[in-house]
């Protein structure tokens, strides 16, 4: 393997097998999969396109498409503000931060069955919080009604993850180099004015970083939507990784659903070129500009 | 940040202490109604502790099955971690220390591997599991675990390796130790915070996995916990307090770990993204 000096490339091979086989293989073989037709039990057999063509006509698709671009700008919106400023707030060394830090931690340890049951059970029309309280506002059937479901879940996985992006711009924001506050300080800068001409410039890169993995995550969210509320009611929160579990574990169309998951892994990976190449250069280069 | 400040922050100390109450709200729901018998659920204020705390609950979803599938967690879990660890350290070792193109290679096929999502796997992964016939197994959970956990590993270990000073390496190698030896007496020790991150990290997600095991187990006495907190929500029915208190055992070891390891914890999440 070409090494003269120092440990031998063999050392890596037991993790890169491990790895090709249970992940590349499979990202190979979802592609060729999807030129199948296969019912998840029986034989295996070339279908063409047909695959394709049956899982982008169908319009269950075009409207699992919908709902998860609205989930994605939804979950962005609420998400990314929310991340920011708590990041920052969390920043800050007083005592008190630290400790609402420890405490925002929480979601993170709970499995997205755990959070969708827990709501479930919190917004049960019946027996949760609101009738509980005897507060109507809070009394609706939240996940019964098709527009209040998809904000329930846009909500419910705010909870869960802005816990994580608040990590990310927590760090973000401690390396930002201390000089920058002080001398801007000394210029008589107000704390909103540093907010905007220091802390949000310098925190462009890791909010590249948050925002695609917000984007991305969009893609990915499955448990969650699968306890909480199986993609209904009826298809108006049946997001694309669920829609293409039940396309090809219920309705028994592996081949479409391996199309489903084409389009899946391409999105991602354009959403994050895309949102790289909007942060301009490379990341690691320029974290401390103007220093 | 600076030290001293002229004003209290007031708009971020309320919206920290708003999304503290967000945060705790359901928390303190699910472990108040957890310890709620039935009627008193029905009738009571939902915010009020319970009048006759009860551990009903908790004993239902002990008698329920439970422990086996805490088990299984724990058999999926270590059966994951702990080989993915190893070889990933192995693989980190090599990259860090090492040359040549494979290595260089390898160290760029992680990278990749780190924005391969687990979902668009799921299908041939399925199709592979049953083919070697693992369906329903534990190992067909422990397998594909093990490499959805090895590009973050190598990514956290390889990092730490490489801040490890060279002449370390170098003043054993004169004295007469090999890369195999130096692999475990120096470099291991040496990483041993960066070997609990990544063990620690892998394991939060490998125990609160749902899609492996929804699609590659179908039968009740090999559930892992998310799957059976799902289960406990059919059997269980409208009995909420008992659906609510497998939620709180289910969780509870990893708020033993969180108390014990937060730093690693904390460090493996955002491992891959910041720095």
């Amino acid at each position: 393997m070409g090494s003269t000096k120092g440990p031998s490339g063999w050392l890596a091979a037991p993790a890169l097998v491990l790895f090709a086989v249970f992940a590349l293989v499979p990202l190979v073989g979802v592609v060729v999969l999807s030129f199948t037709r296969w019912d998840g039990l029986g034989p295996i057999s070339w279908d063409g396109p047909h695959s394709w063509a049956r899982a982008l006509t169908d319009p269950v698709t075009l409207n699992a498409i919908w709902v998860t671009a609205k989930v994605m700008v939804f979950s962005f919106l609420v998400q990314a503000p929310v991340s920011l400023l708590l990041g920052v707030f969390t920043a800050g060394r007083q005592r008190y931060r630290a400790a609402l830090a420890v405490l925002y931690f929480l979601p993170l340890l709970l499995s997205s069955a755990a959070v969708a049951i827990a709501y479930k059970a919190l917004l049960d029309p019946n027996f949760g919080l609101g009738p509980g309280l005897k507060i109507p506002a809070l009394a609706q059937d939240w996940l019964g009604s098709p527009n209040l479901a998809l904000f329930v879940v846009v909500f419910v996985i705010a909870w869960q993850f802005v816990p994580f992006h608040t990590l990310i711009y927590q760090a973000g924001v401690r390396q930002i180099p201390a000089p920058l506050f002080e001398a801007s300080q000394l210029d008589g800068a107000g704390r909103v004015r540093q907010f905007f001409a220091i802390t949000l410039p310098q925190l462009k890169y890791t909010a590249i970083t948050s925002s695609t993995l917000m984007a991305v995550g969009s893609l990915t969210y499955f448990d969650l939507v699968f306890v909480l509320t199986e993609g209904g009611p009826g298809y108006s929160t049946r997001l694309l990784p669920l829609h293409m579990y039940l396309t090809g574990f219920k309705a028994n169309d592996m081949g479409a659903a391996s199309a489903l998951a084409v389009v899946l892994v391409v999105v991602g990976l354009l959403l994050a070129l895309l949102l790289q190449r909007l942060g301009g250069q490379d990341r690691s280069a320029s974290q401390q500009e103007g220093v | 940040m600076t030290s001293a400040r002229a004003r209290p922050n007031l708009l971020g100390g309320a919206a920290g202490w708003l999304w503290l109450a967000l945060i705790i709200l359901p928390i303190y729901y699910i472990l108040l109604t957890s310890l709620k018998n039935q009627s008193e659920f029905f009738t009571s204020n939902p915010l009020l502790p319970p009048s006759a705390p009860t551990l009903d609950n908790y004993a239902l979803v002990l008698r329920s099955g439970f422990a086996r599938y805490f088990l299984n967690s724990v058999v999926v879990t270590a059966g994951s971690v702990l080989p993915a660890v190893l070889v990933s350290f192995m693989a980190a070792y090599a990259i860090a220390r090492g040359q040549g193109w494979f290595l260089s290679l390898s160290n760029r096929i992680f990278l990749l591997g780190l924005a391969i999502p687990l979902h668009a796997t799921i299908i041939p992964i399925y199709w592979m599991i049953t083919r070697a016939h693992l369906y329903d197994t534990l190992l067909a959970l422990i397998l594909p675990s093990i490499a959805f956990s090895i590009p973050i590993s190598v990514l956290i270990l390889a990092s730490f390796l490489r801040d490890v000073p060279g002449e370390l390496f170098e003043s054993m190698r004169l004295d007469g130790c090999t890369d195999w030896g130096m692999m475990w007496r120096l470099a291991l020790p040496l990483t041993r915070p960066a070997v609990v991150t990544a063990a620690v990290y892998n394991a939060l997600n490998v125990w609160n996995g749902f899609l492996f095991p929804l699609i590659l187990t179908q039968s009740p006495q090999l559930r892992v916990l998310p799957l059976s907190l799902w289960a406990f929500q059919g059997e269980f029915q409208l009995n909420i307090p008992a659906v609510l208190a497998s939620v709180v055992l289910a969780t509870l070891p990893l708020l033993v770990i969180y108390v014990v390891a937060r730093r690693q914890l904390v460090s493996g999440m955002t491992a891959g993204y910041t720095r």
